[in-house]
């Protein structure tokens, strides 16, 4: 019972530390999406499959934060015309390229396995976000 | 007197709604199109945001440190299972890893463990409804599946690389 408790208050905790996040991010989504046309995405994103990855992977890389954020914030983006290579790129970056974090792994990890990590993961974002969608695209 | 601490998230929270303020002042009827669309969002995702809780509160109560370390012990190929299993469940903020990685790593878990481990930390089955609900299911099985083949590969690669001498 102790132990149900003491999971219910660290999820409650973790979702206390992340609502105020969650709710300016939707907030600033709603008044960009508002406010920018579609046009101005689609001339960013398009929809070229390296370049989209590239620029994706690229954002994704320096986002920082929960990844709910990033499937709200990708999932409103595709909504808007942006590819879902972009997207996907954009989210498995986020969650696997660290480069806020990457001083604190190179320190406890060690400098050669925290660059090569991050460059082997940035990469690899491209790479799975391209075979994500073709097969999505045969299935 | 007491003083309040304000995280970095609840600052960006203040930040964005004082951008709202400016707005409802300046340009009304801007302010009210991104409160009505804030509005859909949010009620899309309340729902899920319930299960997601009750998700996370599951994996908080199974999946502790100590069974992760418990399963790294295992044989070759069992291990590699072990390792993107215990990503996949793991909890918490990433920096909360680190320390017992390195400790881990001391005790002979191999750098591509490390990092298979790390990779399969994107996959988050709590949120798993929240990105059904955006991209569908199909999207969340073939990127799970994609992911957990290229968490192995990038393990296998971050060995070869850890190898070669400085």
């Amino acid at each position: 019972m102790n132990k149900l408790y003491e999971s219910i208050l660290k999820a409650g905790r973790m979702f206390a530390r992340v609502l105020p996040l969650i709710f300016g991010t939707i907030l600033l989504v709603s008044l960009i999406v508002t406010l920018i046309p579609k046009s101005f995405y689609l001339r960013i994103f398009q929809n070229n499959v390296f370049l989209d990855s590239i620029i994706g992977s690229a954002i994704g890389s320096v986002s920082a934060g929960n990844p709910l954020v990033s499937y709200i914030l990708g999932g409103e983006l595709l909504k808007q015309g942006i590819s879902l290579i972009a997207v996907t790129a954009f989210i498995v970056a986020w969650v696997t390229v660290g480069v806020v974090q990457l001083p604190a792994e190179s320190i406890i990890l060690g400098k050669k396995f925290a660059f090569a990590r991050n460059i082997l993961s940035f990469v690899s974002s491209i790479i799975v976000a391209i075979t994500t969608v073709f097969i999505l695209g045969v299935i | 007197m007491k003083k309040i601490k304000l995280s970095a998230s609840g600052f960006f929270l203040i930040i964005v709604l004082l951008i709202y303020f400016i707005l409802f002042i300046t340009d009304k009827a801007l302010f009210y199109s991104s409160m009505s669309f804030f509005g859909s969002i949010l009620m899309r995702i309340i729902p899920i945001f319930l299960i997601v809780f009750v998700l996370m509160v599951l994996v908080n109560y199974f999946i502790t440190p100590e069974f992760i370390i418990k399963h790294t012990r295992e044989k070759k190929v069992k291990k590699w299972f072990f390792i993107i299993i215990g990503g996949i469940l793991s909890s918490g903020p990433i920096y909360m890893w680190y320390p017992l990685l390195a400790d881990l790593r001391q005790k002979g878990l191999s750098y591509g463990l490390i990092a298979c481990f790390l990779y399969n930390r994107a996959i988050k089955l709590p949120m798993i409804p929240l990105i059904i609900l955006y991209f569908g299911w199909k999207y969340v099985v073939v990127l799970t599946l994609i992911m957990i083949f290229v968490s192995v590969i990038q393990g296998i690669l971050i060995d070869k690389i850890m190898e070669v001498k400085k």
